[in-house]
C-alpha cells in the first residue's frame, strides 16, 4: 500500500551523463587552453614582477607618483607619473574624437546606408584595423602632422581662451592633442565594427515596433538599438581604449615625452607622456638599474590595461543584469 | 495634436455571445455590400507593390469604412502582411521596396510628398504577428513609449496605462506590477501589451497582422473581444489565418490570392457574411471551406 515501497529512487541528470567521449575530449582541450592563457598571463606578470622587485622597492611609492628620470649613476631615481597619466589622458582623448565617429558610423552602415554603400565602407574600415599601428605612426610623423599643428593653431587662436586649448609655447607638434588623433584613427576601426556587430543585431521587430508607434527612423534607433547595443557598443570602447594605452611605436613617433613634468590638460603643447613609448625611448641604452625600471614600468602599465578591462567588464555586465532584470 | 481619451460603450449598448464577443453583423445591418458605399476611412487605388524586380501584389482596390473591422485572408506568403504595411507606410524601411497606386486616409495621398510618415503612423497604428514589447522596458513604460516616440504630450500617465490596459483587457493581471519588466508576461499578456502600447497614441485605425497566432484559445477570444470594442470608434484591418476568427470579428473580409507565378490579386471583397454563406468566386469557396490545393 505505501506509496514508499513502490517509488523509485530519482537518478538526476548530472552534467557528466550525457557526455559522449568526443565531448569529454573537447572539454579537456578547452580547459588545458582557457588555463594556459592564464598561466600566460601570470607569468608574464611574474616576471615583471620579479626582476623589477629591487628597484621599485628602492623606489618606493614615488615610482609611481613622482616626476623624476635621472639614470646618472649617483642618483639613479626612477620615477613615471608623468607617463602614467599622459597614456591615460592620451587613451581618453582618442576616445573623445573616436566614439561619437564610430558609433555614428556604425549607424550609418547599419540604419541608413544603401547595400551597396555600407558593404565599401564595412570593407575600407576592415581593411583600417588590418593597417599595422608602426605604420600609422609613421605617416602621422611624416604627413598628418603637419595637418593637425594647423588645426590646433586654429583651435588655439580662437577657442584658446579656454584653458586646454592654451599654448605658451608657439610649438604646435608632437603634442597630446597629434597624440589622440593618430590614436583615434587606430581604435576608431575597432569601435566601429564592434558597435556594428552588435546594433545589426538589433532585433527587426522591436525596430518595427518603433517605428510603427510613430518613430522616426533615429527615434527607433534611439530607443532600440541603442539601448539594445549599448553594453557592447562600451565594451568595444574599452577594447579601443585598452588598445590606445598600450601603443608604443606610434606615439612614440608623434608625441614629444616629457619625463619631468606633468602636462595636466594643455594639449595643445607639445609635451606628453606615455609608459609604453617612454620603454622604447629610454630601453636601447638604458643600463642595468634603469632596464629593471622599465620593466616594472612596463608591469604598471601592464595592471592598468587589465583594470580597464576589469571596469569594461563590469560594466557591460551591469547592462546585461539590468536587461534580464 | 490633443489627446483625447476615448470611451468605451457600455456594454448594453453591445449585442454579446455568451463568450462575451459581441455577434457581428447582426448589429451592423445598416453596413453596405460593397464598403465603397460606406463612410470610407482608408481607401486604396490600384495598389501594386514589389520586392525588387519582383511584383508580388497587382491593382488591389479595397475601402475600409469607418468604425468598421475588415479581415484579410488568403494562403501563406500571399502578400498579406506586406499590402498592411504599405497601408501606414512601413513597407518603405525594406531596402528595394517599390509601390505604384495609391493610398487615401481620410482623403488624402498618404504618400504625398507634403505628408509626414510619423503622422501617418501615429494615426494608423500597428499590431505585429508576434508580440513585440519592448524588453528592457517596464509594463508602464512599454504602455507609455509610443507617446515618447512620437514626442506626443502625455497628460496624466495613470489614466492614459490605465484605459489603455482595460481597453486591451490586460488591466486585471498587471495592475500590482505596473513597473514589472514587459518580459515577464506570457506571450498572450506580451500581445495585449502591445495592444495596449498600439491603443496610447489614439490612432483612428489599426492594423493587425495575425495578432492572436502565437496565442491560446482564451487569449484569442479576450482578443477578439477587445477588437470588437474597438471598433465602436476605431476602424480595424486585420489578417487572419483563422476562419472561424475572421467570421467572429470582421464585418467586411478581402480574400487574396496569388496564381502560380503571378502577383496576388484580390479575388472577392465584401462583406464577410456573404464572402463565407455566398461566396461568387469558387475560389472563395474553396479557401473559405479548407478545400484549398
Ligand atoms: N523583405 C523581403 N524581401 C523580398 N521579398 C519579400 C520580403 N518580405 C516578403 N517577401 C515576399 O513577399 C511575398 C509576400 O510576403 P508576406 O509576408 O506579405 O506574405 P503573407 O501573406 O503575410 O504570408 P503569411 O500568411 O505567411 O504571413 C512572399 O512571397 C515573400 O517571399
Ligand atoms: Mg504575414
Amino acid at each position: 500500500m505505501s506509496l514508499d515501497t513502490n517509488t523509485p529512487q530519482p537518478i538526476y541528470f548530472g552534467r557528466e551523463k550525457s557526455r559522449t567521449n568526443t565531448d569529454k575530449t573537447f572539454s579537456s582541450i578547452v580547459v588545458v587552453a582557457s588555463f594556459s592563457s592564464l598561466f600566460i598571463l601570470t607569468a608574464i606578470m611574474l616576471y615583471l614582477a620579479t626582476t623589477s622587485w629591487s628597484v621599485l622597492k628602492t623606489q618606493g611609492l614615488g615610482f609611481i607618483t613622482g616626476s623624476v628620470w635621472n639614470n646618472a649613476p649617483d642618483v639613479q631615481i626612477f620615477q613615471i607619473w608623468p607617463m602614467i597619466y599622459g597614456s591615460l589622458l592620451n587613451g581618453v582623448l582618442g576616445l573623445v574624437i573616436a566614439v561619437p565617429v564610430s558609433v555614428l558610423l556604425a549607424i550609418f552602415i547599419v540604419f541608413i546606408a544603401p547595400k551597396p554603400i555600407s558593404k565599401v565602407l564595412t570593407l575600407i574600415i576592415d581593411i583600417l584595423a588590418a593597417i599595422p599601428s608602426g605604420l600609422i605612426g609613421l605617416w602621422g610623423f611624416l604627413v598628418f602632422t603637419s595637418t593637425a599643428s594647423q588645426w590646433a593653431e586654429l583651435l588655439n587662436k580662437y577657442l584658446g581662451w579656454i584653458p586646454i586649448f592654451g599654448n605658451e609655447s608657439e610649438q604646435f607638434a608632437r603634442s597630446p592633442f597629434i597624440a589622440a588623433w593618430v590614436l583615434a584613427i587606430m581604435i576608431t576601426p575597432i569601435i566601429t565594427v564592434v558597435s556594428r556587430e552588435i546594433l545589426a543585431q538589433t532585433p527587426k521587430e522591436l525596430m518595427d515596433a518603433a517605428i510603427g508607434l510613430g518613430g522616426s527612423l533615429w527615434g527607433g534607433i534611439k530607443m532600440v538599438a541603442l539601448p539594445y547595443a549599448r553594453g557592447g557598443i562600451v565594451g568595444g570602447v574599452m577594447l579601443g581604449l585598452g588598445r590606445a594605452m598600450g601603443e608604443t611605436i606610434a606615439i612614440y613617433f608623434v608625441l614629444n615625452l616629457v619625463f619631468d613634468k606633468v602636462n595636466l590638460y594643455k594639449i595643445l603643447e607639445p609635451e606628453g607622456g606615455s609608459v609604453a613609448s617612454m620603454i622604447v625611448a629610454k630601453f636601447g641604452e638604458a643600463q642595468v638599474e634603469e632596464v629593471k625600471a622599465l620593466l616594472g614600468a612596463g608591469l604598471v602599465l601592464f595592471i592598468l590595461t587589465l583594470i580597464v578591462n576589469m571596469i569594461a567588464n563590469a560594466i557591460v555586465s551591469r547592462y546585461r543584469n539590468e536587461e534580464i532584470a | 495634436m490633443t489627446m483625447e481619451t476615448t470611451q468605451i460603450k457600455p456594454a448594453s449598448n453591445l449585442d454579446l455571445d455568451a463568450t462575451g464577443v459581441r455577434v457581428p453583423s447582426s448589429v451592423k445591418d445598416k453596413l453596405p455590400s460593397d464598403a465603397h458605399n460606406a463612410n470610407v476611412l482608408l481607401e486604396t487605388k490600384d495598389v501594386h507593390i514589389w520586392f525588387g524586380q519582383r511584383l508580388i501584389i497587382e491593382k488591389v482596390n479595397l475601402a475600409f469604412p469607418e468604425n468598421s473591422v475588415t479581415a484579410l485572408i488568403g494562403p501563406s506568403g500571399c502578400g498579406k502582411s506586406t499590402f498592411l504595411r504599405i497601408l501606414n507606410r512601413m513597407h518603405e524601411f525594406i531596402p528595394g521596396a517599390a509601390l505604384a497606386g495609391k493610398v487615401f486616409y481620410n482623403g488624402q495621398d498618404i504618400y504625398d510628398s507634403k505628408v509626414d510618415p510619423v503622422d501617418i503612423r501615429v494615426n494608423i497604428g500597428m499590431v505585429f504577428q508576434r508580440p513585440n514589447p519592448f524588453p528592457s522596458m517596464s509594463i508602464k513604460e512599454n504602455v507609455l513609449s509610443g507617446l515618447h516616440l512620437a514626442q506626443l504630450p502625455i497628460e496624466n500617465e495613470e489614466e492614459i496605462v490605465q484605459t489603455r490596459l482595460e481597453r486591451a483587457s490586460l488591466w486585471n493581471e498587471v495592475k500590482d506590477r505596473l513597473d514589472a519588466s514587459a518580459s515577464s508576461l506570457s506571450g498572450g499578456q506580451q500581445q495585449r501589451l502591445c495592444i495596449a502600447r498600439a491603443l496610447a497614441i489614439n490612432p483612428k485605425i489599426l492594423l493587425m497582422d495575425e495578432p492572436c497566432s502565437a496565442l491560446d484559445p482564451g487569449s484569442t477570444r479576450r482578443i477578439e473581444g477587445t477588437i470588437r470594442e474597438l471598433s465602436s470608434d476605431m476602424t480595424v484591418v486585420i489578417v487572419t489565418h483563422n476562419m472561424a476568427q475572421a467570421q467572429r470579428v470582421s464585418d467586411y473580409t478581402a480574400f487574396f490570392l496569388a496564381e502560380e507565378g503571378a502577383p496576388a490579386q484580390v479575388v472577392e471583397n465584401g462583406l464577410t457574411e456573404e464572402i463565407f454563406s455566398r461566396p461568387k468566386d469558387p475560389r472563395t469557396n474553396d479557401y473559405v471551406n479548407g478545400l484549398f490545393g
